[in-house]
């Protein structure tokens, strides 16, 4: 209901017949934006899981070296800003600015804490010579294959991350305008603002128990 | 009680509520996900954490992102993503599977 009557109140572009076919016409521009992401992280996983059914018993020892209690932490704190952005959302549509604007602060703070935490890993990763190419220091058995997992681990978190500081850099820019009232006719930005928030959540609850659990 | 806030508190209450659902369950699938992770399985050990995951993907996409009330277009839009990985993934591993069957 909260949704139909905010439609209502949204101003029209002129291509448009209607204020529900514009939003439908956002929203299928972001799903369609997501769809590419989807081909794009996919790749990567697969790619990912082709090296680790051949290299199998290399890959359960390298995953061992990640740190699943910071990988587990940083699934924590980007469901919950998942929750903190729908929560924006339905502020939103309910034309509540503040409620809005608080709890895109509370994604934003969520948002550079997983950074922080992958930051310190990333230094503890250094520590112990796990980067390829820069510092990498295998003392077991296929040091070439223990180094092809540690690159795509650092090359699918990198993206990650630069998906999380993209979002990041986009909800500073929403949540100055929002607090100015920019969005208390249409607040359609914040809404797509939180389908790319759950798609990045998505490709890490994704990414956590590929690199982080699969260690049997 | 107080007079400060007329916005309806209740009504935001219980439509709010399935967000926190959602959340509580996601947060037990991390919960197993992890513990299954402890026990060796095998092979089942992969099925079972991706099959979470999928299952927490779906929870995130159905409710957090409105794909539960989205119109049948968005649906189509949506699921044309993961088609065109499904045959990405199909075809890949359709070389990689049956490499080893024409002899060497």
């Amino acid at each position: 209901m909260a949704e139909l009557h905010s439609i209502m109140a949204t101003p029209v572009a002129h291509h448009f017949e209607d204020a529900e076919q514009q939003h439908e016409a956002n929203t299928l521009g972001m799903w369609t934006f997501l769809a590419t992401e989807v081909l794009f992280f996919g790749a990567l996983f697969a790619a990912f899981y082709i090296y680790r059914a051949s290299y199998a018993s290399t890959f359960k020892e390298t995953s061992r070296h990640l740190y699943m209690s910071i990988g587990a932490v940083n699934t924590v704190v980007l469901l919950t800003s998942s929750l903190t952005v729908a929560l924006a959302v339905h502020a939103g549509e309910h034309r509540q600015r503040r409620r809005m604007v608080r709890f895109m602060l509370a994604t934003l703070v969520l948002g550079l804490l997983f950074l922080g935490f992958k930051g310190v890993e990333y230094f503890l990763d250094y520590r112990e010579h796990l980067v390829p190419a820069f510092n990498f220091a295998w003392e077991g058995d296929n040091p070439g294959q223990a180094q092809l997992f540690f690159i795509f681990y650092f090359i699918m978190t990198l993206v990650h991350g630069l998906h999380m500081i993209i979002g990041i850099g986009v909800i500073i820019y929403l949540a100055v305008r929002a607090r100015r009232g920019h969005y208390d006719q249409d607040p359609t930005a914040i809404e797509l603002f939180g389908l790319y928030w759950h798609f990045v959540d998505i490709v890490w609850i994704f990414l956590f128990p590929t690199l982080y659990l699969l260690k049997q | 009680m107080s007079q400060t806030t007329p916005e309806p508190v209740a009504e935001n209450h219980t439509s709010t509520k399935i967000y926190y659902q959602i959340f509580a369950a996601l947060l037990i699938l991390l919960a197993l996900t992890v513990g299954v992770s402890y026990v060796d399985l095998g092979a089942f050990n992969e099925v079972i954490a991706l099959a979470i995951a999928a299952a927490k993907a779906l929870l995130v996409i159905l409710f957090f992102m409105h794909m539960r009330s989205s119109s049948r277009l968005t649906w189509l839009f949506a699921a044309a993503g993961f088609v065109w990985l499904g045959i990405l993934i199909a075809l890949t591993m359709s070389d990689y599977v049956s490499r080893g069957w024409m002899g060497r």
